[in-house]
């Protein structure tokens, strides 16, 4: 569909529904709507196959604006609404947008505003730090407490009960069995088989949106670089690309290559570990030394060139913080053809167990039609046949000069989520090297730079979990007014809730590392 | 079958001593070769470590992670990573202390049999690091938890984890 087509849709469904709105061409198409549209609008995009992206709030004085995208016809589309006074009330949209459901929550517990006709609005990120009608994003919320009181666990949450003679409930966390990030799952099962499981999160809530506000742009980066450990560059690239678009800031051509070089770096440093971590949770222990072995020696390459195992901090507004010199280039190079052999020889050898292969197939099903409504992103959509990926379909430089590969599967189950992240680790190692062929001459940071104060944006990059989104608002000084960040896993999480159904729960363990969720993107 | 055996043949033994990880430290040099002794006299061979995230970026377990990699492989010192504290003799903690993972860091400490060691992760288990202390957060392990040891970076590479564990193991008596 051509530019003009979609919008022309969806205008004439505004205009058959009385909705009124203002539209506005800025970094994206915007309508600006009262609040009691909110949920039509949201109906109607519904009807036009929009797929929902994100909904958040930013508190201005006194008053909230609450922001909605999504993404029609591979446009994005931003929606906004001001609510000028308490109650600050909303019409929720997750009953047509399920996935907006815990950000929802999220925005309700954080900024006050109150959802009306929420098919669940219990407390989210909120356990018990605070109290209930207090909300930290508020100015008078303070960012410090005076008094030290231990906070006691939220014991209380009401979770959703089953009932039934043979039903019993398992619960399970916050803090799990392996060396991972803490969140509470709570299974009702029938003998092995799960019935239902609720996840519940915000154990790690660490206070990222309060503490972003009033900080210099390049203090964000460096909250931004740990508002997820794995997603470091992702998070980093998204944030420092919002503040450049909202300013205007030119990044030269070399720091943008070099921005896809560390992402791509990071991508392949997440799927290997990873796949390797699905094997290991069958009982494969050989494939996951295999490829913490691989993933060690790509870390270790990091820390040489880039100067961190994680890649944190090297991306600076307006570039990037470390420049390579050709010999680095050749050894990066050469690595790359020495990991990518090992890594398809290792790749040839359990694509050749089928004791492996009847493990993964049929575990873990997602179905197309559940992971679309959910919204699913990366590779948890992409293996259920939903063709979601901003380095194609809203491309972005560098990506935009390179034909990034098409990986669509449409089994959804943990095999195919396995074989999506296989072949998008393949198809960065090629990207990488056109990368690294391809890296433009010239400066790493563009020098002169002015902050516009007052400006807002959004970044949107490809994270290897997916499309991750970054709000911010700057103040009349140029520092930051608001920062919202969007982690993949807010739309991947509750795939993990649909897909365990009627599997048994000792496959709990592979079907969760197959979704991959972060715990700290999403708790914030 | 076969294909996996020639693979493990054809890589061999890739673990790393901690002298060659630090090879310009010294002290380390006299420590890796104190430590068997240590561990074997004072954790009868092995000591079991219950890693617990308290509210970090996930940066840290990363790195975590990785000592267990056959690089560095942790194993070969004794120490290894259990499932309960019920069976732990030191609590490795990550993470700043959000107030949400307060009680469940507490209980998971109280779970533990004595004698006990605790040691804190990183940057934001020493003062909360980039979130430092605020309405979600407590800022630092220590807050909580008698610490014996901090382990600084921002993550604390493998080696440093490392270093930091058996620094630890050969203070404790
Ligand atoms: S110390 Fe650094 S890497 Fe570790 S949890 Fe804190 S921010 Fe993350």
């Amino acid at each position: 569909m051509s530019d003009n087509t979609w919008q022309q849709i969806l205008f004439t469904e505004l205009k058959r529904l009385n909705i009124t709105y203002k539209s506005q061409q800025l970094q994206y198409l915007t309508l600006s709507i009262d609040a009691t549209d909110w949920s039509k609008i949201s109906n109607v995009l519904r009807g036009l196959e929009a797929r929902f992206s994100g909904v958040w709030g930013d508190v201005l004085r006194t008053n909230i604006d609450v922001y909605a995208l999504f993404s029609l016809e591979q446009h994005y589309l931003l929606v906004k609404t001001n609510l000028p006074e308490p109650p600050f009330s909303l019409p929720s949209i997750s009953t047509c947008y399920p996935a907006a459901n815990r950000m929802e929550r999220h925005m309700r517990d954080l900024l006050g505003v109150e959802l009306q006709d929420s098919p669940d609005d219990r407390r989210w990120t909120r356990h018990q730090a605070w109290k209930d009608k207090e909300y930290p994003l508020h100015e008078n919320f303070p960012i410090k407490r005076t008094s030290y009181k231990k906070t006691d666990g939220d014991c209380k949450y009401p979770f959703f009960q089953t009932q039934g003679s043979s039903v019993c409930e398992v619960p399970v966390g916050p803090i799990h069995a392996g060396i991972i990030e803490p969140g509470h799952f709570r299974f009702q099962v029938i003998g092995e088989t799960v019935l239902n499981l609720e996840q519940r999160f915000g154990y790690t809530h660490k206070g990222i949106e309060k503490i972003a506000i009033g900080k210099t742009p390049a203090q964000l980066l460096k909250l931004a670089a740990r508002v997820s450990g794995d997603s470091s560059v992702a998070n980093t690239w998204c944030a420092a690309m919002a503040i450049e678009t909202a300013s205007n800031v030119k990044v030269p051509e070399r720091a943008i290559y070099l921005r896809a070089i560390l992402l791509e770096r990071e991508r392949i440093a997440n799927h290997i570990g990873d796949i390797g971590g699905i094997c290991n949770d069958v009982g494969f222990a050989f494939a996951h030394h295999q490829t913490a072995r691989l993933r060690e020696l790509w870390q270790r390459t990091n820390a040489q060139i880039f100067n961190h195992r994680l890649l944190m901090d090297t991306i600076v507004i307006g570039g990037v913080a470390n420049d390579i010199n050709p010999d680095q280039i050749q050894s990066l190079l050469q690595e790359l053809d020495t990991i990518s052999r090992d890594f398809d020889q290792f790749i040839d050898i359990i694509q050749d167990y089928p004791s492996l292969e009847d493990r993964l197939a049929t575990t873990g099903f997602l179905p197309h039609g559940t992971a679309k409504a959910l919204g699913c992103l990366g590779y948890v959509g992409r293996a259920s046949g939903i063709d979601v990926d901003v380095r194609r379909n809203n491309s972005y430089p560098p990506y935009d000069k390179y034909k990034v590969q098409h990986v669509l599967h449409s089994d959804g189950d943990v095999l195919s989520r396995l074989q999506v992240r296989v072949e998008e680790t393949r198809s960065s190692f090629k990207l990488l090297s056109a990368l690294l062929h391809g890296l433009a001459s010239g400066d790493i940071v563009n020098s002169k730079i002015t902050l516009l104060p007052n400006s807002q944006a959004l970044g949107i990059v490809a994270a290897w979990r997916g499309e991750m989104l970054a709000f911010i608002r700057l103040d009349d000084r140029g520092n930051i007014a608001r920062y919202y960040p969007r982690d993949p896993s807010w739309l991947n999480w509750p795939a993990l809730e649909a897909l365990i159904d009627d599997n048994i729960i000792a496959d709990f363990p592979v079907c969760n590392k197959s979704v991959n969720g972060s715990y700290s993107g999403v708790d914030l | 079958m076969f294909s996996v055996l020639k693979k493990i043949t054809k890589i061999g033994i890739i673990s790393e001593k901690i002298i060659q990880l630090t090879p310009q430290d010294e002290d380390f040099k006299q420590l890796g070769l104190a430590l068997k002794t240590q561990i074997s006299k004072h954790f009868s061979g092995s000591v079991a470590i219950r890693a617990v995230d308290s509210g970090s970026c996930n940066g840290c377990e990363l790195e975590i992670h990785a000592i267990n990699n056959a690089f560095y492989n942790a194993e070969q010192y004794g120490i290894h990573f259990v499932a309960s504290p019920r069976h732990a003799d030191i609590l490795l903690v990550t993470g700043t202390v959000s107030k949400h993972m307060e009680e469940a860091l507490l209980r998971a400490y109280q779970a533990m049999p004595d004698p006990k060691w605790v040691i804190a992760v990183g940057e934001c288990g020493i003062n909360g690091g980039i979130f430092g202390e605020n309405y979600a957060t407590l800022g630092g392990v220590s807050k909580v938890l008698p610490v014996d040891l901090h382990i600084s970076g921002c993550p604390p590479t493998p080696t440093q984890l490392l270093q930091g564990i058996l620094t630890l193991l050969s203070q404790a008596k």
